[in-house]
């Protein structure tokens, strides 16, 4: 099974992104949502969780989320990647299930 | 009636819930009754006043133009916490400019907002007789 | 509510404001000025102008305290004060100016 879960809160807020990445399996993916897209800056308090668990799960940010907080891809983390609304679909229909981490 | 002292935390970001834009909204129309206001930019409410905001692709209104507008509701106390800006890899210079004109210095541009660190911050909340939380 | 311009039909709220801001037009404007009671001068229009410009800028439509002192620094003190401007509009120059330049209810007024 392949998993890939989305999370849209800010990793400085909630722990959602922490928990996700600690239930992720390797080879499962991550998308970072809505305030979730906080979680792919370089710099922050919360980095080290993504850019540690980096090479066993794939990690994707969405772009229009990121403008709409004026985060600039030049700032995020190094390995994930940026994707729009159809490449949401293409995760969801590419993975055997989404998980949602509120 | 005497003047109180008036301060709004925000500490949420923008967009992802509805309480940054309903901050500023109570903020503009208690502008309106002439009371000492201030402003805490706090946690991941300092992502509030990020430049460069664009939300046309995701369909919600940009409301961060509006901050800009706050030096004319007479709004010029706008503190931001240090340790926020640290933990979130940001600095002064990734927020936008807000101003104010002074009146007592002829209507010479100033910055509006100040950069203070928590234990400053911890002094601004204790000195204001009323706090309203976002 | 709808307003009928010129054989269109444009969607406003119950006080009269339009719905969509992006469908206003001069027309619409002088539309919704006949239904206030009043007649478009060039006075009138500097105002509605200006509003216009101010929402484009900042995303609201100011108070009219704000408006008042605004209006006095860009377009002379004579022009920034409410004798003026409530000439121009009786009902309150945010409230009346506002609907007519389609944007929402200024942001503190009720």
């Amino acid at each position: 099974m392949s998993q890939l879960h989305t999370v849209n809160k800010s990793p400085l807020d909630r722990n959602a992104l922490e928990s996700a990445i600690q239930h992720a399996t390797k080879g499962n993916a991550v998308l970072m949502i809505e305030d979730g897209v906080y979680g792919a800056m370089q710099g922050t308090q919360k980095s080290a969780i993504v850019s540690d668990a980096i090479g066993d799960i794939s990690f994707y940010v969405m772009g229009p989320d990121l403008k709409a907080r004026g985060i600039d891809e030049a700032r995020i983390i190094d390995g994930i990647k940026v994707v729009d609304y159809s490449g949401f679909v293409e995760l969801v229909a590419k993975h055997d299930a989404t998980q949602s981490w509120l | 009636m005497s003047t109180k002292k008036f301060l709004y935390v925000n500490r949420k970001a923008p967009y992802g819930t509805i309480y940054a834009l309903e901050s500023l909204e109570v903020v503009l129309i208690g502008a309106a009754f002439e009371q000492d206001v201030s402003l805490a930019f706090l946690d991941d409410g300092v992502y509030q006043l990020a430049k460069g905001q664009s939300t046309e692709e995701v369909g919600m209104k940009n409301f961060s133009p509006t901050y800009r507008a706050l030096g004319d509701y007479d709004v010029n106390k706008i503190y931001v916490e240090q340790e926020s800006l640290d933990a979130r890899g940001l600095t002064l210079d990734d927020l936008q400019p807000l101003t104010y004109e002074d009146e007592d210095d002829d209507w010479a541009e100033k910055d509006s907002i100040k950069v203070v660190s928590t234990a400053e911050m911890a002094e601004i909340m204790e000195q204001s007789d009323v706090v309203m939380s976002f | 509510m709808a307003l009928d311009v010129g054989g269109k039909s444009v969607e406003t709220d119950e006080e009269g404001y339009l719905e969509n801001r992006d469908e206003w037009t001069q027309e619409i404007a002088e539309a919704i000025a006949v239904s206030e009671n009043l007649e478009m001068s060039d006075s009138h229009w500097e105002v509605v102008n200006f509003l216009r410009e101010y929402y484009e800028e900042y995303q609201i439509a100011p108070a009219v305290r704000v408006l008042t002192k605004a209006i006095g620094k860009k377009l002379g003190k004579d022009k920034g004060n409410s004798k003026y401007l409530y000439e121009l509009y009786p009902y309150g120059p945010a409230k009346q100016a506002c609907k007519i330049a389609g944007l929402p209810k200024p942001t503190g007024c009720v």
